[in-house]
């Protein structure tokens, strides 16, 4: 067991924490968190710039043009960067963690061509189109329908929760092209383009306030054939890889960003007087135990995945059900601490509070997660 | 970084539990419950295997081991719920005759209480005015001591968190052993998932208790050890409740072992260092 780190990962790290120290200054400023467009922009610039220096796609293998990074190498690029303040992947996120990997893994060689570089650069962005109105838990079940015609897939359905739809040029989709086979085999992965005819967009709002996920309506859109990645009816296995991606290293920023508000939110108890209270003070002792472990689990399944050079596994669900209920009680701690400054919606606290809540419901809800951790790490029987 | 456990890390644990499981198996354990005492050829026999001595340095006669592989062992011996002042004999190991080849038996006073009094054969800490209580748990007498808790030593407080670790793994293995032959509406109950949900969640205390062992071992921080105290006692209390909560009617009998991790596992968390004490600790530290 060892948590030091190597020379060569220490060198890495140094290497980074330098372009990092010249590279944020010349950052745009950050736009309005309502602003989608904006924050598209933005985060597409600091994609550009991750690739200018040679750090975009870190993780990915060199033959899909990433860096063929260890995943201690990826570990250390997520932790320096979230403590250097800088921005998160946003609306890179499913390009980078979900399609991307997806077609790195099952694409043909001119589908990575095609795909894979402009979002290394951050050219074009992607969203994730599976959840449907009657398929969520149950995603198997969608039923948005793809007819063959000549050299088109037709596709009529609806998607629902798509995050970043309204600012994506590409959009993930599952689609169902055999009705009458089983429900995991009529699946199949298409690269839908947002621009095509038949497509509408209608934002959802979230209980923040914000419209960061969208519905999708789908009336009779044409997809080439050639869009589709692995085989037709293939694509719940396909879409496997991309979720174990989901539940990897996802979080690692946000824990180094969780340590370091409670570090903060320590001294506005002690500030505020609420420090006096056993029970706020106790419970962020706790808080401090809770996150520190969490890093460590990090640690533990990151080397994991370095030993087994594989995908991370079921393992990631032990981490998210655990990381999701950490976080909203850190919130709700927050909300102790701060008394009736946390209904002040101009407070970053009580945003991040409410945001919280999906934590526990995107992703596999923890329901979900549990059935994961019992069927497939505890091996029991799989309900009815 | 490599945060797993070395080949011969697991060769340790292995051989440590081989060695339980031929001096100290479930009908040794049921044997010790109905006739309490310290089993002192045990006692000497995890002396000659280096439990006691492990830590000390080569040339006194140890095995020159670290942390790391001492909470392994500690892990096992809960697991096992093996008896006696185990910590106290190893934290002496190298300062009190004996202790080391476990010909003698160490106990030491932490804060309100002290175990094993009436066994040991060297106490460390002012035991005076010590008065026996009946201790709910049927393999570790208990006195109580008059005066206020002093600092407890950081290692002490480490190897009890490994040992509601082996109490949580075990607990856990119990409880998901059980759900799957146990039948009830013609199928398993684990096939349920108010049962399911509950093994899963015992999983995930535990094995967040477990890098928090592990790595708290590995620092030697005493905030990290304070941090691996608090979630491992309540991986160990929670995982035996839920446990015994599986197990139905037969996790309230004497019979079942259920209760023989919960009552050791409430002893342990108000041992070296409580929860309220770690918290404070952990606060301090913001
Ligand atoms: C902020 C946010 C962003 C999202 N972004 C995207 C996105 O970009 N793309 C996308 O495709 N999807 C996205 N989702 C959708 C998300 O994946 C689904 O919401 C999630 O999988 C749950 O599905 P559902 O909402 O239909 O809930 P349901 O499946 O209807 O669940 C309702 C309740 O029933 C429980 N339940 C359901 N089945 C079981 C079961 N078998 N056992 C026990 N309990 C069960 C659930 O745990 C939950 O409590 C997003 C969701 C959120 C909140």
């Amino acid at each position: 067991m060892d948590l030091t780190y190597t020379e060569e990962e220490e060198a890495f790290r140094a290497g980074l924490r330098a372009w990092l120290s010249r590279a944020l200054p010349q950052l745009p400023p950050k736009p309005d968190p309502l602003d989608w467009p904006g924050r598209r922009a933005y985060d597409t610039a600091w994609q550009r710039m991750l690739y200018d220096a040679g750090y975009a796609g870190l993780h990915w293998p060199e033959a899909a043009g990433g860096r063929g990074a260890t995943p201690t190498q990826h570990l250390i690029y997520l932790e320096e960067t979230e403590k250097a303040g800088a921005p998160y992947v946003g609306a890179n996120f499913v390009g980078l963690l979900h399609a991307g990997p997806t077609i790195a893994a099952e694409g043909t060689p001119g589908q990575r061509a095609r795909w894979l570089p402009p979002v290394l650069r951050g050219d074009e962005i992607w969203c994730q189109g599976f959840s449907e109105p009657d398929a969520g838990s149950d995603l198997a079940a969608l039923r948005t329908r793809a007819v063959r015609d000549g050299d088109d897939y037709v596709v009529t359905g609806s998607k629902i929760w798509t995050s970043h739809a309204e600012v994506a040029d590409w959009c993930e989709l599952l689609v169902r092209t055999d009705p009458d086979a089983p429900k995991h085999r009529g699946i199949t992965w298409l690269a839908l383009p947002m621009d095509a005819p038949g497509i509408t967009v209608r934002p959802l709002r979230t209980l923040a306030g914000s419209a960061e996920f969208a519905e999708v309506f789908l009336d009779e859109v044409r997809v080439p054939v050639a869009n589709r990645v692995g085989a037709e009816n293939d694509g719940w296995r396909v879409t496997m890889v991309t979720l174990s991606f989901e539940r990897g290293t996802a979080f690692v920023g946000e824990v180094v960003a969780c340590r370091r508000t409670l570090a903060a939110l320590a001294k506005t108890a002690k500030a505020n007087g609420s420090w006096d209270d056993s029970a706020v003070r106790r419970q962020l002792g706790l808080l401090n135990a809770e996150f520190t472990a969490l890093w460590r689990l990090t640690q533990w399944n990151v080397s994991e995945a370095q030993r087994g050079g594989g995908v991370p596994g079921v393992g990631g669900s032990v981490f998210k059900l655990r990381y999701s209920h950490a976080r909203q009680e850190l919130f709700d701690t927050a909300a102790r601490v701060l008394g009736p400054d946390a209904l002040d919606l101009d407070r970053d606290l009580t945003l991040d509070r409410l945001s919280s809540l999906s934590y526990t419901i995107a992703a596999g809800t923890s329901q979900i997660q549990r059935n994961i951790v019992a069927e497939r790490i505890l091996g029991l029987p799989k309900g009815r | 970084m490599d945060f797993q456990l070395t080949s011969e890390q697991r060769a340790l644990q292995a051989g440590m539990r081989e060695l339980l499981a031929a001096r100290f198996d479930r009908e040794a354990l049921r044997a010790a419950v109905e006739r309490p005492g310290l089993d002192r050829a045990l006692w000497r026999a995890l002396g000659e295997a280096g439990f006691f001595a492990l830590r000390l340095p080569e040339d006194e006669g140890g095995v020159g081991l670290g942390l790391p592989e001492a909470v392994l062992l500690f892990e096992e011996a809960g697991r096992a719920l093996l008896p006696g002042p185990l910590v106290a004999t190893h934290l002496a190991a190298g300062a009190v005759k004996g202790a080391a080849s476990g010909e003698t038996v160490v106990t030491r006073v932490d804060g309100g209480l002290v175990s094993w009094l009436a066994e040991a054969d060297h106490v460390q800490g002012d035991a005076a005015g010590a008065t026996p209580l009946r201790s709910v748990d049927p393999l570790t007498p208990l006195h109580r001591i008059p005066g206020t808790r002093t600092a407890e030593p950081p290692e002490a407080v480490l190897l009890t968190a490994a040992e509601q670790l082996g109490s949580a793994a075990r607990t856990t293995q119990m409880a998901v052993q059980h759900a799957r032959e146990r039948t009830q509406f013609g199928q398993p109950v684990g096939s349920f998932q108010a049962v399911k949900h509950l093994c899963a969640d015992m999983l995930v205390r535990t094995e967040v208790a477990r890098v928090a062992v592990y790595a708290a071992a590995v620092t030697g921080d005493a905030r990290e050890i304070a941090g691996a105290k608090l979630l491992a006692d309540e991986a160990a209390v929670r995982g035996a409740r839920d446990c015994l909560q599986v197990h139905g009617g037969m996790g309230f009998t004497w019979e079942a072992d259920v209760h023989l991790h919960l009552k050791r596992a409430w002893v342990r968390a108000e041992q070296w260092q409580s929860a309220e004490r770690a918290c404070e600790l952990l606060a301090a530290a913001l």
